[in-house]
């Protein structure tokens, strides 16, 4: 193909990506939207295959990532997804750094010079700059959200002495060598290499600070980088097609951050500088008095929520790790059976990523119409006998509403306003914000010790 | 007087931010993790500055590399347009059944 055709090729991906977010805005296109990616995808593949003589090498090694990436979207746990977005991450980061590496090595075969032997421009230098140390942080920031997100390493935050200046001064030194590699003439690789190692450090430093209810923010974030990556790397090789498709998903990336943190009402700096509260920590020392809570069991609250013509459940992080999602849709389908108007109220940052909860519950069949966003529901929450809380906290604590507590100004779900509370939880263990929770001492409230599942079952037997 | 490619590439991105931003924007919240995986399989787009690392007809080591990302890519393109698709067809059996309201 001639340049020409290619670019035209390529015009026409980069509309089919536009098209495939687009389809994303209603559950009815979305499946369309993500054939449009696919369609896209395969039209900028296919034309670069025109572009390059090493065919078999190439189709080997799609067909060897094509099986890996098949089996593993065809195996995974909807309950590991956070984990899986995570390690595909990380993927394209390290994408990023080999491209980056072999058009360093080799600057002809990308057009970035016209011979083998031509020095790269510095202008180019510094795409290939950016595009590399992004590439680099992606992957060892996205490494440490999988190790965290899937519980081989643990979610609380690690914190030292002078971390901050660490992460400066190593940020400084890795911006150095980057005006290293560009002054000199020659391709340096010293200062190439340096740079890339040190911006691989410098991913682990910031995410290790994090901790694990962060998580949606960080892999949102992790999300918008590796779209800046690819973006990079399209300066680089001056293809506006890689330009637009990693604009895209940096800004989405970028967005879902943003909305992750106002629905903690945290600014976005504190998060990433992280080191927030310890994740199952221990309860905070509160006022000091002794409260007291009721608890029942699963029969009592079976009994609570069987005489009820209206309930709300509260999913969070809990009903996932305990993967009672199914056992919820037992639950409400038992409910419905029973006349009882039932529905789902989904926080923003329930779960580990956004919209964690919204693929949980749909993956258990449960009508998306039940199933209602914090701002959609919030006002029913008053004229609603039962809420029942499943694996949920700080989402519906009212101290939020507490001028001085840490948590002031978080949007929650209203679930005090209820008339009748149940909250399902393994113990009084503080949320990942390390506050107490007023709501599991309020007279209305009881509280059901046990796994979600379990819990959920038992309500469900007993309910027959 | 000519632009230089690279205020070009500049508007390319500036633009493609600013549609990004606006469609991003309309995206439904409960589909916030398809987003995720589609634009993750989207991302992958790199595969193709791989398959040029991959190009040259003579097989040096930077070749190998581009190959490599080439197979790393190929398994964000597969996995994440699969994996998009596996949860939008959970959305789907809803719909049937929330059309009827």
């Amino acid at each position: 193909m001639t340049p020409n055709q290619v670019g035209l090729a390529y015009l026409v991906a980069s509309v089919f990506f536009i098209l495939a977010l687009k389809g994303l805005s209603s559950p009815v296109t979305s499946r369309r939207g993500n054939l449009f990616g696919m369609v896209g995808m395969a039209i900028a593949v296919l034309t670069t295959l025109t572009l390059v003589k090493n065919w078999a090498l190439i189709l080997a090694a799609i067909a060897l990532g094509g099986v890996i990436g098949t089996v593993i979207a065809r195996r995974v746990q909807m309950t590991a997804m956070p984990e899986l977005v995570a390690f595909m991450h990380s993927l394209v980061g390290l994408a990023a750094v080999c491209i980056a590496v072999a058009a360093v090595h080799n600057p002809a075969s990308f057009g970035i010079v016209q011979a083998a032997g031509q020095p790269i421009p510095t202008g180019a230098k510094l795409e290939l700059f950016l595009g590399s140390f992004i590439g680099a942080m992606t992957w060892s920031g996205s490494v440490i959200a999988f190790l965290k997100l899937s519980a081989r390493m643990s979610g609380a935050p690690i914190t030292f002495p002078g971390q901050h200046a660490v992460n400066l001064l190593m940020a400084l030194a890795m911006i150095g060598c980057g005006v290293w590699f560009f002054l000199d003439p020659q391709t340096n690789w010293t200062a190439f290499a340096l740079m890339l190692a040190i911006a691989f450090v410098l991913g682990f430093l910031i995410i290790i600070p994090i901790g694990g209810a962060d998580m949606p923010v960080v892999i949102s974030m992790l999300n918008s980088y590796s779209g800046w990556a690819a973006a990079g790397i399209g300066f680089s090789l001056g293809n506006t097609m890689l330009i637009i498709a990693g604009s895209l998903v940096g800004s989405s990336g970028a967005i879902l951050s943003y909305i992750m943190c106002k629905a903690m009402n945290r600014p976005f700096l504190s998060v990433i500088l992280g080191g927030f509260g310890s994740e199952g920590g221990t309860v905070a020392a509160g006022d000091g008095t002794q409260k007291t809570h009721r608890s029942g069991s699963a029969d009592d609250a079976a009994f609570l929520i069987g005489n009820a013509d209206s309930v709300i459940i509260v999913p969070g992080y809990g009903l996932a790790v305990a993967r009672a999602q199914h056992a919820v849709k037992e639950l409400a389908h038992k409910l419905k059976e029973k006349g009882v108007n039932i529905r789902f109220a989904i926080h923003p940052v329930a779960g580990r990523m956004p919209g964690h909860m919204n693929v949980l519950l749909a993956e258990a069949e449960i009508p998306y119409d039940q199933v209602l966003e914090m701002d959609d529901i919030n006002s029913d929450f008053p004229n609603t006998d039962v809420v029942l809380v499943l694996g949920a906290n700080d989402v519906v604590n009212p101290a939020a509403k507490t001028p001085g507590s840490p948590i002031f100004g978080m949007p929650i779900l209203e679930a005090d306003k209820a008339r009748t509370v149940i909250v399902v939880k393994r113990s009084m263990a503080a949320g990942y914000a390390g506050l107490d929770n007023d709501l599991f001492y309020m007279d209305k409230t009881m509280m059901v010790f046990g796994d979600a599942k379990k819990v959920v079952d038992d309500m469900v037997k007993a309910l027959e | 007087m000519t632009v230089d490619p690279t205020i070009s590439a500049l508007t390319v991105f500036v633009l493609a931010v600013v549609v990004g931003y606006h469609v991003v924007w309309n995206v439904t919240p409960a589909l916030h993790t398809p987003l995720m995986s589609v634009t993750n399989a989207i991302s992958s787009i790199i595969i193709v500055g791989a398959m040029l690392a991959a190009g040259p007809a003579e097989t040096d080591w930077g070749a190998w590399l581009g190959a490599a990302a080439v197979a790393l890519a190929a398994i964000n393109v597969f996995g994440g347009f699969l994996v998009t698709q596996r949860m939008l067809d959970m959305f789907k059996k809803k719909e049937k059944k929330g059309a009827t309201q």
